[in-house]
């Protein structure tokens, strides 16, 4: 059988991968991209704990439930907001939305 | 070495790869395509953890939905289909010094916990059974409350995207 170990340094590893993306990326949509490996991190995470420590219980299935849906809003939001960006700037490259900058 | 255990370890480094790629590609449409990739190694990553239901939502929410939104983002967002020019900012090194410093960390404190080794007991019988957890969901005793307020979620996300991503400008000019 796998150890719990296994799947925690693989989930650790997608998540600095996914950060790093939303660090190092001048794209909005790449940026996105980043946010949703760190996401799925997350939910190998709350699955390996909820197989290896509290199996029958089903909270961790609502937690990885809600993680789905709240990862669902924030790509739908995310998404319509780069296009309304686009469509006005007709860029989506961050570095040059600095509208905000003092 | 199991079985299961070299297949988690094709799949972890499948999956880590076409992440890497992820966010190292210059090409933003490839970008999106390893994106893919590296969803479904999640999706096998869930089954190896025995919630095939999971693997199946990943599939048909996140690739099915999620990577073709971003698809469709990558291809609204573009007057040609040539990245030019870096995808990465100046000082990406410090990002990458960063989450280097991170893992170490992160798997630093995991091995001193006692619980990292831990071996899979055999899964009870009651936690496959689906219809349990679809009760759990409409049960006020149990998870009522956030199966609604992710529906409320998904509601005002909707909503908004609507509003936020419509062309007003007949309205405004």
């Amino acid at each position: 059988m796998i150890p719990l170990s296994w799947y925690l340094i693989f989930a650790a590893a997608l998540f600095c991968i996914g950060l790093f993306g939303v660090m190092a990326r001048k794209n909005a949509v790449a940026i996105l991209m980043g946010v949703e490996l760190m996401l799925n991190a997350v939910n190998i995470n709350l699955l390996a704990f909820w197989r290896y420590l509290y199996a029958p219980d089903f909270a961790g299935w609502t937690f990885v439930a809600i993680v789905l849906v709240a990862a669902a809003a924030e790509t739908a939001v995310g998404l319509a907001l780069i296009i309304s960006v686009y469509r006005r700037r007709s860029t989506v490259v961050v570095d040059d939305l600095s509208l905000m900058k003092g | 070495m199991t079985i299961q255990q070299v297949f988690f370890l094709a799949v972890a480094a499948i999956t880590l790869f076409a992440a890497v790629m992820v966010v190292s590609t210059r090409r933003i449409m490839h970008a999106a395509l390893w994106l893919i990739l590296a969803l479904f190694g999640v999706a096998v990553s869930f089954a190896l953890l025995e919630t095939g239901f999971f693997a199946v939502v990943q599939v048909v929410v996140y690739i099915g939905a999620i990577a073709i939104l971003i698809i469709f983002a990558v291809m609204l967002t573009r007057q040609v289909f040539l990245d030019v020019g870096p995808q990465l900012n100046r000082g990406w090194w410090i990002p990458a010094v960063l989450v280097a410093g991170l893992y170490a960390a992160l798997v630093g404190v995991l091995s001193t916990w006692s619980g990292f080794q831990t071996q899979a007991a055999a899964l009870p019988e009651a936690a496959s059974d689906l219809s349990q957890f679809g009760l759990a969901l409409v049960d006020v005793n149990a998870y009522a409350v956030p199966f609604e307020v992710a529906s409320v979620l998904l509601l005002g996300a909707l909503v908004g995207a609507i509003f936020v991503a419509s062309d007003r400008k007949g309205v405004e000019r």
